[in-house]
């Protein structure tokens, strides 16, 4: 199966051709700008390279976040408007997952992949590898990077960390955890459409017309709504 | 015989997601406009992100049924235009991208459109545009007198120098505690007052064509206040019949000098506030004199935000061989002349 994979979900731009088992391209830079702008043209590079016409493409995998609200919104909306015109099935994988995956796979331990949230947060989850798959301990989340290491504490296996974001948080994640934390090679610290693609690929479709962003926050003034409404319904 | 000519039209620029499909750049074959009003009603305004997660929710949506309506597949059309901007960013961005995802699915050109000639356009699924004409945009983030002497050549002859006369009327309403969006409120409560309130009219220097409501807008909320503390009552409806009196003397005493000045053939209504019915009643009444000028007033569902608006644009520039290729991107403070 021909798949086409889309991650614009936060640093890297990333798009791969997929055949069954062969990775047969991928195009991948890790400048936080112009995802706009430059995302569909990766694409049409990366397929005209490869010969591939856009008929030819049989499954769509997208990153569906956490990230970039702007930027999450830019793949997903490519990935489903694709997947609707050509009438092929669409799959959404985690923006976490998707970076944790290529050092988990064999890694014996924990593995946190993370994104500054800003103001002392990040999006991170919790990864196992086990047997060359990926197993979640713990779900996409915004926590404050402090309670999230405090909550690592009593787990017993090693916690490697990745993600281009550690360097704001790698003293404190020193401080909390010791020596059990690890931290990727600058190698490692960006999201690979390949992994992606592989992710994706034996995944359910999506419904296409309601997949959307897992932005894990709601909007702003949706929350301070809902706030206001809450406290007014008190009393 | 010529084959018909069919744009898919695409406009997310501000709280619409919308879809049409234009015959021969006259011909309304499919509109279809998700609005997201309600959503934003509770937040007395347009909040630009919850904008741009309801557009990713609505889009294949749209598509979809705009394409149900027209009856056609995708290889039956002969490009996609879309809205470039201006606009809310993170909305375009949303149509920019579904634009180019589908343009290059499907193998098609790609029009940018400007959405303000998007609302000029809208007049031409009425009648044939006749040149030289004006135009007189009035929208909630416009207000604007244009000048067009051929197909896509657009003049700025006068704009607002500050707010957009819909921005007046939304920010009018909130002083006398009307819900959002405060424009159609403010023109029925006219219509039941009388102008009785002496309010300002800003003119500008002698032979200007640009508006400026700031002052009206402070007018009005002044009056509110002093009245206030002089333990007065002010009657809602007649302020508000004063208030648009104010704005409506202004617009149509200048589109009917730049009308004259300009020579021009025909005069066209665009944007939101056009579906104000004091403004369309004084345009009708001062153009009914002047019989070799005709008045265009679209209906009102081609005055808000639409897609068949882009799609009657984008037909134009298609043939004039406006193109984009896929690096196009959202530009929200695009301007107009760009097509000159
Ligand atoms: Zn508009």
């Amino acid at each position: 199966m021909k798949i086409l994979a889309i991650d614009t979900s936060n640093y890297a731009l990333g798009v791969a051709l997929a055949d069954n088992d062969k990775i047969l391209g991928e195009y991948i830079t890790y400048s936080k700008k112009n995802h706009s702008i430059r995302i569909m043209p990766a694409i049409q590079t990366l397929m005209k390279d490869c010969d591939w016409k856009p008929a030819d493409i049989e499954k769509i995998v997208v990153a569906k976040g956490p990230g970039s609200y702007t930027g999450v919104r830019i793949g997903v909306t490519i990935a489903k408007t694709m997947a609707w015109s050509l009438n092929v099935p669409l799959s959404g994988v985690s923006s976490l997952e998707v970076l944790a995956s290529g050092a988990a796979r064999y890694f014996d331990g924990l593995v946190a992949p993370l994104f500054d949230a800003r103001r002392g947060q990040v999006y991170t989850a919790l990864f196992k590898g086990e047997e060359g798959e990926l197993k979640q301990i713990e779900k996409d989340q915004l926590a404050m990077m402090a309670e999230f290491a405090e909550s690592l504490k009593n787990r017993k296996e090693q916690i490697l960390f990745i993600g281009t974001d550690i360097h704001i948080h790698q003293q404190l994640i020193e401080e909390v955890l010791g020596d059990r934390a690890l931290f990727a090679e600058m190698t490692e610290h960006n999201p690979r459409p390949s992994e992606l693609a592989l992710l994706g690929r034996n995944r359910p479709s999506e419904d296409i017309h309601s997949f959307v962003p897992n932005y894990i926050r709601l909007a702003e003034a949706e929350a301070n709504w809902l706030e206001k409404n809450r406290k007014t319904k008190q009393g | 015989m010529k084959k018909d000519q069919l744009i898919m039209g695409m406009e997310t620029s501000c709280d619409e997601t919308a879809v049409a499909i234009i015959k021969n750049g006259r011909e309304i074959v499919a509109n279809v406009v998700a609005s997201q009003i309600e959503s934003h009603k509770r937040f007395g305004g347009v909040v630009p992100e919850i904008a741009s997660r309801h557009h990713v929710e609505q889009i294949t949506i749209v598509l979809e049924e705009a394409m149900n309506q027209a009856g056609i597949q995708m290889t039956d059309l002969d490009a996609i235009a879309v809205t470039e901007g201006p606009g809310l960013v993170g909305a375009l961005l949303i149509g920019v991208n579904a634009a180019k995802a589908l343009a290059f699915a499907n193998n098609l050109p790609l029009v940018p459109v400007h959405h303000i000639a998007g609302h000029i356009y809208a007049n031409r699924l009425v009648t044939e545009m006749m040149f030289p004409l004006l135009s007189l945009v009035v929208s909630g983030g416009h207000t604007e007198l244009v000048y067009m002497k051929e197909h896509g050549h657009f003049e700025v002859i006068g704009e607002t120098r500050d707010d957009a006369a819909g921005e007046a009327y939304d920010k009018v309403a909130r002083t006398l505690n009307m819900p959002y969006p405060g424009g159609p409120h403010i023109d029925r409560m006219a219509h039941e007052g009388s102008p009785t309130i002496d309010l300002p009219r800003a003119w500008l220097e002698e032979g200007s064509y640009d508006f400026s409501f700031s002052g009206l807008k402070s007018a009005v909320i002044n009056t509110v206040h002093n009245a206030e503390q002089r333990g007065e009552i002010i009657e809602p409806k007649d302020l508000a019949a004063s208030f648009q009196e104010s704005v409506i003397d202004v617009l149509v005493t200048k589109t009917l000098r730049a009308a004259k000045e300009y020579k021009v053939h025909q005069v066209l209504l665009a944007g939101g506030v056009a579906a104000n019915k004091g403004l369309r009643a004084a345009l009708e009444k001062s153009f009914s004199e002047l019989s070799d000028i005709e008045l265009v007033i679209p209906p009102l569902a081609l005055c808000t935000d639409n897609a068949a608006m882009i799609g009657a644009a984008g037909s134009i520039l298609f043939e004039k061989g406006k193109r984009a290729d896929l690096a196009l991107n959202a530009n929200p403070g695009l301007d107009i002349d760009i097509y000159n």
